[in-house]
């Protein structure tokens, strides 16, 4: 890439990061400080701010370059995975969103502690949403990382190494200064320039084939080298087995993970009733609905303009596949157009990774202070402010984000997106569902419920592929591998189920009537909502 | 649409009753003097609207959609990962021009999940809306009865 791209794409992104910055330093003017405040950002978002900045918060730069990268290389596969991220929104809107939000103050923890003894409860719920938020943030910084080195040619190890600290800097700046306030206008500002973006390009491809999608496959199937086999499932995920089985149990993580990812659940919270988080459910379905159906074309369009074998030939992965057909639209590599094109697409790309981990920050922050500090500290110890304890705990998610970012920054982490939702949907969506809908749930149930679906997702990750025993695992020279697949989700998620369960059948524990007709009832109605 | 503006939820809500402290219990822990027998009370009020006929009546409505809905959707979205990665062969055959059954069957999952969100959100408001918000100011009323009107 020549010096014309990189000097617009960072000019474009110190922008961003200039208005973003403003809008952290304007939110936070005269902010009491609360926690309804920082964590939720006052509860008063509409339906449509709240739908904008949840779409920011989970378009992420994986399913941006990721996906369209995956279609442009397998064709039809990625499409197979874009599926799951979209129809896991209607478990949310369906069983999570409006009972969530009239149930919960700030985390997950609050909605199952309500019925049960509190602090066992929250923390185990509190240990498995910080695990999860790492998961998710540790694969977000290494990607940052990645995406320096691709998209501007950086290659060496201090540019990615400065990215990642970079990164994690500005999302501690942003979280503990703006709290949810600022965390939700960056990831509104974020989604609409994402989303524009995107739609430019879509139409750029769509006019190219002069709106003829047939044409559109048929030219990427010819170009693929693949023929008819490009348009149809199997180049990708049907291997032997057990990726078949692999790819199951990825499908089953995504649908079932969403409705467990914590900085999801804390966006609804942002928002007055009920209703209007199911509004900015929603809305939430329209933007990204829309943007996974554009991805769709992208990725096809790349593949018929620019050629497996080019986007291969930058990255294996088929991570450049966007930035690679906003240069062949704009014009080509020496044009005007293809240099402008191609910075936005960089920088829309940094944009979308700093309003991920903002969001995913913050909600982590909120699982250590409102959960995890305060059922550890001591009885008698000084009774500090949660909002404290919160930009702290910020500071320091940050800080071991960035650590572990840096020593994975050449590892190949593509595993763990897969793996936060599958830890997600193991841990965090059984004691949430039997929760809100089983009466006879007890504290022991809760507790088995989130550590009987975190401790295997996490063993099965151990004992899989990713870590040992393949030339492409974590650690290739020693093999431990003794379960076949790489995501752990097809057999953790069903043993999340079962032990809750098994801990409330064998507890003695009488399950109090008035505490689960609590909940029920401010659940379907809103009665006593915060 | 009759609940529609946003400030007539905010105040519906109840926000501004928050205690702007945090650190605290979602459930108001008992204290000394009488806060305990007021709990129960307001435990009492919690029972005896989840036994009311009009409760019941918005619980049942809810389930009646959400859950075929939620078996209908997740039932056509495995059948439709287990069919790509089990039947390829099937998901290949074309349908017209460069469409196939897959095509079909893909982006039939985005238009049914556009339909079953769109239904879900239509039912919500005409069947249950209304009567959830009656319920909720009946229990707010009454919890607040119990609780000598500080909560």
């Amino acid at each position: 890439m020549t010096g014309n791209h990189q000097t617009l794409a960072l000019f474009l992104f110190s922008a961003f990061i200039a208005v973003t910055l403003a809008i952290t330093t304007w939110v936070s003017r005269n902010r009491h400080g609360s926690a309804e405040e920082f964590y939720a950002g006052g509860r008063l978002f509409s339906p449509m701010e709240n739908g904008f900045a949840i779409a920011g918060d989970y378009m992420s730069a994986a399913s941006f370059l990721g996906v369209t990268g995956l279609i442009a290389l397998f064709g039809y596969d990625g499409l197979l995975y874009v599926v799951g991220f979209l129809v896991a929104w209607l478990l949310v809107l369906f069983l999570v969103a409006e009972l969530v939000r009239n149930c919960g103050r700030f985390t997950l923890a609050d909605v199952v502690a309500a019925r049960m003894r509190e602090r066992p409860v929250r923390i185990a719920a509190g240990t498995s949403s910080v695990t999860v938020s790492v998961l998710y943030l540790v694969a977000q910084m290494v990607g940052a990382g990645s995406l320096v080195a691709l998209l501007l040619g950086g290659t060496s190890a201090a540019a990615r190494a400065w990215t990642v600290i970079g990164v994690g800097a500005l999302m501690v700046i942003y979280v503990s200064l703006g709290g949810m306030r600022a965390t939700t206008w960056i990831q509104i500002v974020k989604a609409v320039l994402l989303l524009s973006g995107t739609v430019a390009l879509t139409v750029l491809v769509l006019l190219r084939f002069h709106g003829d999608f047939d044409r559109l496959l048929l030219t990427a199937a010819e170009r693929s080298g693949h023929g008819d086999a490009f348009l149809a499932p199997g180049l990708k995920y049907g291997g032997d087995w057990t990726a078949r089985f692999d790819f199951i149990s990825l499908g089953l993580a995504l649908v079932l993970g969403t409705a467990g990812l914590p900085h999801i659940l804390s966006r609804f919270y942002t928002v007055p009733t009920a209703r209007a988080a199911r509004r900015s459910v929603l809305w939430s379905i329209g933007l990204i609905g829309g943007f996974y159906l554009m991805t769709i074309v992208l990725g096809f369009g790349a593949a018929a303009i620019v050629g497996p074998e080019a986007v291969r030939g930058s990255n294996a992965a088929g991570n450049t596949a966007v930035p690679l057909l906003a240069l062949t639209l704009g014009g080509g590599a020496n044009s005007t157009g293809g240099t402008v094109l191609f910075a936005v697409v960089a920088a829309v790309a940094f944009a979308t990774i700093l309003a991920v981990v903002a969001g995913i920050t913050l909600a982590s922050s909120a699982s250590v202070a409102h959960d995890l500090y305060a059922s550890l500290r001591r009885r008698n110890a000084k009774r500090r402010s949660e909002v404290a304890v919160a930009r702290v705990a910020s500071v320091g998610i940050g800080v071991v984000a960035i650590a572990l970012g840096l020593l994975a920054r050449d590892l190949n982490v593509a595993f763990l997106v897969g793996l936060a939702f599958a830890v997600a949907a193991s841990a965090n969506l059984p004691v949430l569902l039997y929760s809100l809908f089983w009466r006879g749930f007890t504290t022991r149930g809760a507790v088995w419920a989130v550590y009987g679906g975190l401790v295997p997702a996490l063993g099965l990750v151990l004992l899989s592929p990713v870590v040992s025993g393949s030339p492409e695992s974590l650690f290739p020279g020693v093999d431990f591998q003794y379960f076949p697949l790489q995501n752990p989700g097809l057999v953790s998620i069903p043993l999340g189920f079962l032990a809750g369960w098994l801990g409330t059948v064998t507890s003695a524990e009488v399950p109090d009537e008035a505490k689960h007709a609590e909940t029920e009832v401010r659940a379907l109605t809103g009665a006593g909502a915060a | 649409m009759r609940y529609d503006d946003p400030w007539y939820d905010a105040l519906a809500s109840g926000w501004g009753e928050s205690d702007g402290l945090g650190g605290h219990a979602p459930v108001p822990e008992a204290g000394p003097g009488g806060r305990a027998s007021e709990d129960e009370a307001a435990a009492d009020v919690y029972l005896e609207v989840q036994r009311s006929a009009a409760f019941q009546e918005v619980r049942s409505r809810y389930r009646r959609f959400v859950v075929p809905g939620v078996a209908v959707f997740l039932v056509w979205y495995v059948g439709y990962v287990v069919t790509a990665t089990t039947a390829p062969g099937l998901m290949a055959h074309p349908v017209a021009g460069a469409v196939n059954v897959a095509m079909v069957a893909g982006l039939g999952q985005f238009l049914t999940t556009f339909l079953f969100a769109w239904a879900y959100a239509r039912h919500a408001r005409l069947r249950r809306d209304r009567a959830a918000l009656e319920l909720r100011w009946d229990t707010q009323e009454l919890t607040r009865g119990v609780r000598g009107g500080a909560s």
